[in-house]
């Protein structure tokens, strides 16, 4: 059963991508379909509010300076609420102010769509800190970065111009985010997940003990977290929590609702290059690249651990350190290879119990950045290395390379270069410094090998904006608080401003007619060149540290 | 693409002041949206229409009374009781988590040696071989309220030793509170510790 109800989701994500992907280019497009009429007086009230009775098309500095702009705006705001949570109202477990270096980390985390959570939303965080700043920032990070990868798609495939960010922003909320979020919330709360402003309560055991249970507005966050491929949680154990993700249907639909959006906009993409099999090769490379990391988690997790296997107990179900009964291997493998593919991070099972070679799988993934990808952003990226394989190809023959009918010329050449190289410098750079310094050094919970996964991880996690962790780290110092967030800044925005560039360049040039010898991106070849490409230049950066971290610690177990 | 009649072109261009309004502006508009109007919409409708779900799903005996959540595992001490799976947080829901040892940490595996010991002393009539690992090892949020279905048939001699009740009756009370697959396809078998033992309670009392 393991096997089949994995490929029974992937189906249905299949399944999913045409209609998401077809709904997708009709919300950004700006061609006039029927869900103007449902949305249209919204967004005309919106606009007006806003004072946007004028949208006309940025250029990619005024597209990029506008993203920042509200972000910065956002995060100021929740600053300044979280330093003050302690009080404004709807508090009513009484939880007092966040310390400065958390309280930066936490803005970034969110803004950056990252979600790394170096604080316990049980103890850390005010009811209201919890929805005006960490659910609002899961909404508006999640819609910037929808907005980014449109307006990069827009470019690269010789749109007019590359869009209005306030338009596409306030699109995605209205078009995308909103509604499927109040519908996947009543959704998740009819199968048992907790909506509520009630305080902590308290019960009494069935042994006659009491027992204080956590609660409050869950299903509102676990919708847009997973919608938004956000991932922070609302408990210190996220989608472990049984409050959280009570059954696995409710695992079912949360891995869907994170997979399905970076998943379709591939499909999108080749709407817009009015070329679907663009689009389907993109799918093709993101889904193989996804299935062999998936199976390599599922094996060395029904494995298990061979040292309590030799303590002589039934280990049939496999690894289940750190995993829920409820979703066994099959459901917390699939959870963790879409939660990390897709830069969510939220977590279903605890990835630093996870088999060594297991946990190779969220850090493989993570570090691609590229297998769908979250809230736009991978799918940036997967493109940026489909310019560079073109580029290399081009190399190989001799000629200058083209993608869409564009030049890739020495400008683009370097804007890539910049998004592809900062990835692995600001994972690796940090790491080594963290062992070099008692600071980083003094938060490791594991020794050994492990030891060294888990500041591994926690690079790896914040570079992704992705957000889960190896959770036994003890995170929440100065110095934590203060590496992961600038990590988390300039993971995010050096290549977003970058790609950007490149389609801004890639806008201007004048298309080049397709010819007998032009290079096709349309085939299975050009797949095959794309996932080399990913493997060679992606997966080889790392491939010494996680010699050092996981291998070595899965030579010491076996 | 923004709108069908705007060009890129155009020549009255917004000055700095009046964008960072619109900025401000735009923000405000979605912290209202989304910080605020769609947690409390949210809340407001999971109350009205799901009532018992948006409050955690709470579990009362046959007397009416609260008894815990049926999401929320319990620490079960007594012996003639089921036994939950390990937890480092002993069930305190105020919190969640575990403690994250790695495959290769030695505290987590003398944790699970100890375990597996233990099991061994208070268990003498079932062997080692048939005991599954779910029960010795923590789960992830330190709050399962499940044990796998074989976790609580090993338990039955122990308990059936301890009260007098029939082997069988609490076979029968195992597959009655043993949960399928959701869908019949999707995830494990399971058994909820709490509503096991909930039913045990008032066997015993009958």
């Amino acid at each position: 059963m393991g096997i089949v109800q994995i490929i029974v989701v992937i189906a249905i994500l299949v399944l999913l991508v045409k209609p998401v992907g077809t709904y997708l280019y009709n919300v950004f497009s700006g061609e006039a379909n029927r869900t103007d009429r449902i949305f249209g007086g919204i967004e005309r009230g919106i606009f007006k509010l806003g004072g946007l009775s004028r949208r006309e098309g940025m250029s990619w500095k005024k597209y990029a300076l506008s993203f920042l702009a509200t972000n910065v705006a956002l995060v100021a705001f929740g600053y300044l609420v979280l330093r003050l949570q302690g009080a404004l109202p709807l508090n009513p477990s009484g939880i007092g102010r966040m310390e400065e270096s958390l309280t930066f980390n936490t803005v970034v985390s969110f803004m950056t769509n990252t979600n790394l959570q170096h604080y316990s939303g049980e103890t850390g965080l005010s009811y209201l800190s919890q929805i005006i700043v960490i659910t609002m920032l899961m909404f508006t990070s999640a819609a910037s970065g929808f907005s980014v990868a449109a307006a990069f798609v827009r470019g690269i495939t010789g749109q007019k111009s590359l869009g209005n960010f306030f338009e596409d922003f306030v699109k995605a909320h209205t078009r995308i985010f909103l509604p499927a979020a109040l519908f996947l919330t009543l959704v998740l709360v009819a199968l048992q997940v907790p909506q509520t402003l009630k305080p902590t309560m308290e019960v009494a055991t069935l042994e006659g003990g009491t027992q204080q249970i956590a609660i409050g507005p869950v299903a509102s966050l676990e919708s847009i977290k997973h919608l938004g491929t956000n991932g922070g949680g609302f408990f210190g154990a996220n989608s472990a929590h049984p409050f959280e993700n009570p059954s696995p249907l409710t695992n079912v639909i949360e891995i869907l609702a994170m997979w399905t959006l970076p998943a379709s906009l591939p499909y999108m993409y080749g709407l817009f290059a009015r070329n679907k099999r663009q689009g389907w090769g993109v799918f093709a490379a993101m889904m193989t690249l996804f299935v062999l990391l998936l199976s390599l988690n599922y094996y060395a997790e029904m494995k298990g651990n061979p040292q309590i296997t030799a303590m002589g107990v039934d280990v049939s179900q496999g690894s289940m350190e750190g995993k829920e009964v409820r979703f066994g291997v099959p459901q917390s493998a699939l959870f963790t290879a879409v939660t990390t593919a897709a830069t969510t991070g939220s977590v279903n099972n605890m990835h630093d119990t996870q088999t060594p070679l297991g946990s190779i799988t969220p850090l493989a993934l993570m570090m691609l950045n590229n297998v769908f990808g979250g809230k736009g952003v991978g799918l940036m990226n997967m493109l940026m290395y489909a310019i560079l394989a073109v580029f290399l190809c081009g190399l190989m023959v001799g000629r200058t390379p083209e993608f869409l009918g564009r030049k890739i010329e020495a400008r683009e050449m370097k804007l890539v270069a910049v998004a592809i190289l900062i990835h692995p410098l600001i994972i690796l750079a940090p790491t080594a410094a963290a062992f070099l310094t008692d600071l980083g050094q003094g938060s490791i919970s594991n020794p050994g090998y492990h030891g060294l996964t888990q500041v591994l991880y926690e690079y790896v996690s914040s570079a992704a904006n992705n957000g889960s962790g190896f959770e036994g780290l003890a995170d929440n110092t100065v110095f934590w608080n203060v590496t992961t967030g600038v990590v988390m800044l300039l993971g995010r925005y050096v290549s977003i401003i970058a790609l950007l560039a490149v389609a801004g360049s890639l806008m201007k040039k004048q298309p080049v007619p397709e010819t007998i010898g032009t290079f096709r991106t349309d085939n299975g070849l050009f797949t095959g060149i794309l996932i080399g490409t990913v493997l060679i230049i992606g997966a080889l950066t790392f491939l010494p540290v996680i010699v050092l971290g996981p291998i070595a610690e899965h030579l010491t177990l076996w | 693409m923004a709108n069908a009649n705007a060009q890129p072109t155009e020549q009255n261009r917004i000055s700095p002041a009046s964008y960072l309004l619109i900025v401000i502006r735009l923000s405000l508009i979605f912290i209202v949206l989304c910080g605020l109007v769609y947690p409390l919409l949210s809340t407001g409708l999971a109350q009205l229409l799901m009532p018992k779900q948006a409050d955690g799903s709470l579990l009362k005996d046959s007397s009416g009374k609260v008894i815990g959540s049926a999401l929320i595992g319990q620490t079960f001490t007594d012996p003639a009781l089921f036994q939950s799976r390990i937890s480092s947080i002993e069930y305190k829901a105020e919190a969640s988590g575990s403690n994250n040892y790695g495959p290769s940490n030695p505290d987590m595996l003398q944790r699970t040696a100890d375990a597996v010991t233990g099991w061994k002393a208070g268990n003498p009539e079932v062997p080692v071989s048939e005991l599954p690992v779910d029960l010795v090892t923590n789960s992830g949020s330190g709050l399962d309220p499940h044990i796998s279905p074989e976790g609580a048939r090993v338990q039955i001699p122990r308990i059936s030793g301890l009260t007098g009740i029939p082997a069988a009756e609490l076979e029968a009370l195992v597959d009655k509170y043993t949960e399928g697959r959701d869908l019949g396809l999707f995830g494990e078998k399971r058994v909820n510790v709490l509503k096991l033992n909930a039913a045990l309670t008032e066997q015993t009392a009958e």
